[in-house]
């Protein structure tokens, strides 16, 4: 760690005590599909023991912002973050119910998804503006980071300083390529994890320790 | 009657005459009335972000979809192809951009320095 990103830490540090700040909210975010949920149900199961909200491969699973308080991570050295961890929906510019009939629902039930999305990505463009401290930029590390990254998130991270980990998921699949991701953002800590099956998330809680305290 | 699509393209200046929410309004009022909508300068994150908000408060079943964006990402100086975005330089990277509806606009190809765009009738 730097000096700087040590001053700052220690000076996060006082001013939250100064002004006792609430618990940073960190908020998993990223394109649909790339395993947000999962990771976000392993975040909490693993320091809490429950989990969060529903996995599949439907698109638009997660429909409303979820978030889960005062969720404690700590390492082997003593050192601890309290954090309010947020799963959020898919970032998408559309939706249409249509995405939902193909994978067998019912037209009604899927009008109510499509519905409910469009409020939950709505709300989760909201939350990045005004209500989170912290980012964990997921993406899948099957796919060509460029096609993914979304240049609106990255902006609205950027302009508001916010700390940001990317998390290059499903290392687990043949054609991963977390490298593909690391060279992407070579100035950011990119951090190569199966949330799946849990590989290298301790790397993960390391690095939000570091990050995000 | 002959089938079209009509194309706008918004000069830099009028984009800087008009208010983020008098932006956002009338592209979303262009997009909606189908049209395909080119931006000489893109949108700031804030304002793209805003952007999708009242584009997913407009969506309805077999109605409105939604929109389709894209735009390049700020210029890339040596380094990974995404230095300069994340952790470049404090200005907001945007360029020109297109905009149109989700269901006639579709992208094809997306890359740093070309974007192919195919655009039905409706
Ligand atoms: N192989 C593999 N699959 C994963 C991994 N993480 C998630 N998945 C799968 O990817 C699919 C989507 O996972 P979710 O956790 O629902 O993804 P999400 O980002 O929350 O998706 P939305 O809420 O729809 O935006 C599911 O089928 C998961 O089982 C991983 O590390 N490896
Ligand atoms: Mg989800």
């Amino acid at each position: 760690m730097d000096i700087l990103t040590k001053a700052r830490k220690r000076l996060s540090r006082f001013l939250r005590v100064f002004f006792k700040k609430k618990r940073s909210r960190i908020g998993i975010y990223g394109p649909p599909n790339a395993g947000k949920t999962t990771l976000a149900n392993r975040i909490v199961r693993d320091w809490t023991g429950d989990a969060l909200g529903p996995v599949s491969e439907i698109p638009h699973e997660t429909r409303r912002a979820r978030r889960r308080e005062g969720v404690t991570i700590s390492n082997g050295n003593g050192d601890s973050i309290v954090i309010d961890i947020v799963d959020t929906p898919g970032v998408t510019t559309k939706i249409d119910y249509h995405e939902f009939t193909e994978y067998g629902i019912e037209k009604e039930e899927a009008v109510k998804r499509a519905r409910e999305a469009t409020e939950g990505v709505a709300e989760a463009m909201h939350w990045l503006r005004e209500d989170i401290d912290g980012v964990i930029y997921m993406l899948d590390a099957t796919l060509d980071p460029f096609q993914q990254v979304n240049i609106m998130m990255v902006g609205i991270i950027e302009s508001r300083d916010l700390p940001v980990i990317i998390v290059a998921n499903k290392i687990d699949l043949p054609d991963a390529s977390p490298g593909r991701i690391k060279s992407a953002f070579p100035q950011h800590p990119v951090i190569p994890i199966s949330g799946l099956e849990g590989t290298n998330v301790d790397d993960l809680y390391e690095k939000m320790i570091e990050f995000f305290g | 009657m002959i089938q079209g699509v009509q194309l706008d393209l918004i000069s830099e200046e009028r984009l800087a005459r008009l208010t983020s929410m008098e932006k956002i309004r009338l592209i979303l009022d262009e997009v909606m009335a189908g049209n395909i909508v080119v931006l000489e300068k893109g949108l700031t994150p804030e304002e793209s972000s805003r952007l999708i908000e009242m584009t997913m408060m407009e969506i309805s079943p077999d109605g409105f979809a939604g929109i389709e964006m894209e735009t390049y990402p700020a210029r890339a100086q040596g380094g990974g192809l995404l230095a300069r975005l994340f952790g470049g330089g404090r200005e907001s990277p945007s360029r020109l951009t297109v905009i149109g509806p989700a269901n006639q606009l579709k992208m094809l190809r997306k890359e740093r320095d070309l974007i192919s765009a195919w655009v039905s009738s409706r």
